[in-house]
């Protein structure tokens, strides 16, 4: 499938590139207003049923698995590479600054830079949160091409099976915490108290901390919007450059592409790469400014479901429609279930509030079904998929036609010249 | 099976000496010649606890042929990675666990013992199958033109379904079942004879009864025909529904009695167990080489035993790394052999 897009579709999705992160970044800065600036001083009930349903703590959360979504769906949205480890990125960014930024296991070096001030004195490594992104987004893209490798010979059910192992290894590593004597993760302890995002430059201004500790939930908000925006721009723009068109094109025919001259060894690393930089982004923004440590409880096969299930949910391949999946499924996760369920009780005078909570696996597992079975384009479809979807199957009868050589066409016609 | 799109449809162009495929192949017998050199080490280091580990693995790998033929014949048939089918097997476990213990009253493996066992496993694997093909008829035979991603997500979704029944059935945490799974009789080093002599009563029937099915019977030959082909097979007048819906029952039967087993030697089970042993039986399944169902059964064997070297005999990981060692050697496998032990490769229809 060719991309035939005309030089006026061309400029609409290059103003579509910067709409889109530019009005995401529009609503978190009306968010952070509205948490900041308004909800302290509404009526305690209202405010208390802000915070029940809609924390801000939610909306960091959610920040964070939108910039897992978005990575995810370079793989699996752009590429149409199934990945079922993705947790394994998740993973390694979230270690990643856990060694950069923390002092792990009591060692004993001091290593600094760039750090917040109020650091200077304390033992550890601790290195600015901006730097750690990027080394964290460098480990995982050389994580994710060593795992990508292996399936560069695969069809699509293996290369599941290869990406959920490797996912499955790197868990199973970080629950056993150490490597031949070698302490690598701590365990199921973890690393704890990762340094927290200085706020550097800004935090000469008035109101604005040094350092985003827990209590300011409101302006992490706006640095992992930050984060997402950047994830979303480079989303939307590598998608309409050659390397997207290359993704798109062995999504939908893998061995049409390599005909066409795609690269399909350069090609499929890459959108490996691209998806475990963005993964390390996450997990470093979430070991860093939603949690402050990272354990190896969290780095579970059913993260990387849920991470699939807001793409899929979303629509694969779509940025805007993955972000709607993530923010849905994310607040669905952390705040919405439970919550639903104190209300049900609430209304009803039941006790039934854990079985919302525990039914999550029904939840999910039916939404995937449902989803696959009568909307497989997800809530918000990508245009070219919906085309796809709306054009029969080719069958098997059909596509026999093209074993007919070129040979027996021009005998068959110059007979029926013949004839006639 | 193996994706011959890029580099083996263009080496037949250019007949050239690719260093690659050589220094592979090298890298490929280097790494047999480390297991058995592994193995060697651990026969000599320490016999008895090597053998007793050897046939432990034989215990395990008879239950994971089981879950693994499953596996392999749908994908055989319909190219699905039937990810719920772990689950399943869960699932079984559970439903004979409820039978044998809260419905039949029993706690031991004697002569009544044995005959609840076999009850159990009956009715865990009618209800394995019927759930399979339930899924089959609600989900998959619809999505058999779709993408296909379609068709595996939807088996995520059924994997989730089913291990919410198992939460909901068997609690959030893993439960021990008030079994006696020491049948008595010689053992060592935690091997138990009586315990492989029930497995392989169980397995190796069921197994000659599959390759009977598949190999003699009209609808044994109505599957490979649909498998080769579904459309000509339908132009032949084969019931397409029909023989794959016969095929999840089979894999579904298959999964309930591996259930049942799992609970008579090993008597606790949990909502996840499905997960991990799926992926081990998938493992096994693949090793064998995918669709064969001979390969399933070696592949179960082979992953079985060496997870219980792994775990048991002198020179081993032990059990924290025995889903590493297996997912290592999956993925060794992928890179030289993708094709598995006894598949063969085949070349993609354009």
């Amino acid at each position: 499938m060719a991309t035939t897009t005309r030089p006026s579709t061309i400029r609409q999705q290059g103003m579509s590139r910067f709409i889109w992160p530019i009005s995401m970044l529009l609503v978190v800065v009306l968010l952070f207003l509205f948490y900041n600036n308004i909800e302290p001083n509404l009526q305690t009930n209202v405010a208390n049923g802000i915070n029940d349903w809609l924390p801000v703590a939610t909306f960091n959360e959610s920040m964070v698995w939108i910039i897992m979504a978005l990575g995810l769906n370079v793989v699996v949205g752009y590429a149409g590479l199934l990945d079922l480890g993705y947790v394994a990125f998740w993973a390694i960014g979230g270690y990643t600054a856990g060694w950069l930024m923390a002092q792990p296991w009591a060692n004993n070096w001091t290593f600094h830079l760039l750090s917040p001030t109020y650091l200077s004195k304390a033992p550890g490594i601790h290195v600015t949160f901006w730097l750690v992104l990027i080394v964290a987004g460098v480990v995982c893209a050389i994580a994710g091409i060593i795992i990508g490798a292996p399936t560069l010979r695969l069809r699509g059910d293996y290369l599941a099976l290869v990406t959920l192992g490797f996912g499955e290894m790197i868990g199973q590593v970080a629950r056993n915490g150490s490597i031949a004597g070698v302490n690598i993760t701590n365990g199921d302890t973890g690393i704890s108290s990762i340094d927290p995002i200085g706020t550097g430059f800004f935090g000469n201004f008035q109101g604005v901390p040094k350092v985003l500790t827990a209590f300011d939930d409101t302006y992490k908000l706006i640095v992992l919007a930050v984060l997402v925006a950047i994830c979303m721009f480079v989303s939307l723009r590598i998608r309409d450059g050659r390397l997207g068109r290359a993704w798109l094109a062995i999504r939908e025919d893998e061995l049409a592409a390599s005909m066409m001259g795609v690269n399909l060894v350069k090609t499929k690393l890459s959108a490996y790469a691209v998806g475990a930089f963005f993964g390390g982004l996450g997990g470093v923004g979430f070991a860093s400014a939603v949690t402050g440590n990272v354990a190896s409880s969290r780095f579970l096969f059913s993260v990387s479901i849920t991470v699939l299930l807001m793409v899929v949910l979303g629509g694969m391949g779509n940025v805007w429609g993955v972000t709607i999946g993530a923010v849905i499924l994310s607040w669905i996760n952390s705040t919405g279930l439970s919550q639903f369920g104190v209300q049900f009780d609430e209304w009803t005078g039941l006790h039934v509030a854990d079985k919302f909570q525990q039914n999550q696996f029904l939840l999910f597992g039916v939404v995937l079904v449902l989803m696959m079975l009568f909307r497989p384009g997800g809530l918000v479809p990508e245009k070219r998929t919906q085309k796809l979807m709306r054009e029969a199957p080719r069958t098997e009868a059909e596509s026999l036609g093209a074993d007919i050589t070129e040979a027996e066409v021009e005998d068959e016609f110059a007979h029926g010249e013949a004839a006639r | 099976m193996v994706a011959v799109a890029s580099s083996p449809s263009l080496t037949k162009l250019r007949r050239k000496v690719r260093l690659g495929d050589t220094a592979g192949r090298i890298v490929g017998w280097l790494i047999v010649a480390g297991i058995v050199f592994w193995i060697g080490a651990n026969i000599v280091k320490s016999p008895s606890q090597f053998f007793a580990a050897f046939l432990t693995g034989i215990n395990n790998g008879a239950l994971y042929a089981l879950i693994a033929l499953g596996y392999t014949m749908v994908y055989g048939i319909i190219e699905l990675i039937n990810f719920a089918h772990g689950d399943l097997f869960m699932l079984g476990t559970v439903i004979s666990a409820n039978v044998f213990v809260n419905w039949l009253g029993l706690g031991s493996l004697g002569a009544s013992g044995l005959a609840g066992l076999l009850l159990s496993m009956v009715i865990a694997m009618i209800a394995c199958a019927a759930i399979n093909v339930g899924t089959e008829v609600i989900a998959y035979r619809r999505l058999r033109n779709a993408p296909k991603l379609a068709p595996l997500i939807t088996a995520v979704g059924f994997s989730f379904i089913f291990q919410d029944i198992g939460i909901n059935a068997n609690g959030s945490a893993p439960k021990n079942w008030p079994i006696k799974t020491n049948l008595g009789g010689p053992s060592w080093n935690g091997f138990q004879l009586y315990q492989l002599i029930l497995v392989l009563a169980v397995t190796v029937p069921l197994l000659l009864l599959m390759t009977f099915i598949v190999t003699r019977t009209n609808q044994g030959k109505a599957m490979r025909a649909v498998a080769s082909d579904q459309d000509g097979a339908r132009l032949m007048g084969i019931n397409v529904n029909r023989t794959i819906s016969f095929v999840f029952a089979l894999g579904g039967a298959l999964a309930g009695s591996a259930g049942a087993l799992w609970i008579a030697t090993h008597a606790s089970n949990s909502y996840n167990l499905g997960l991990r042993l799926g992926l081990i039986a998938f493992t096994a399944a693949v090793l064998g080489g995918i669709g064969n169902l001979v390969g399933a059964v070696l592949g179960g064997l082979l992953i079985g035993v060496i997870e219980a070297v792994n775990n048991g005999a002198a020179y081993g990981l032990g059990q924290a790394w025995s889903q590493t060692v297996i997912f290592a050697i999956l993925i060794t496998l992928m890179v030289f052999k993708p094709e598995g032990l006894l598949g063969s490769r085949t070349t993609e229809k354009v």
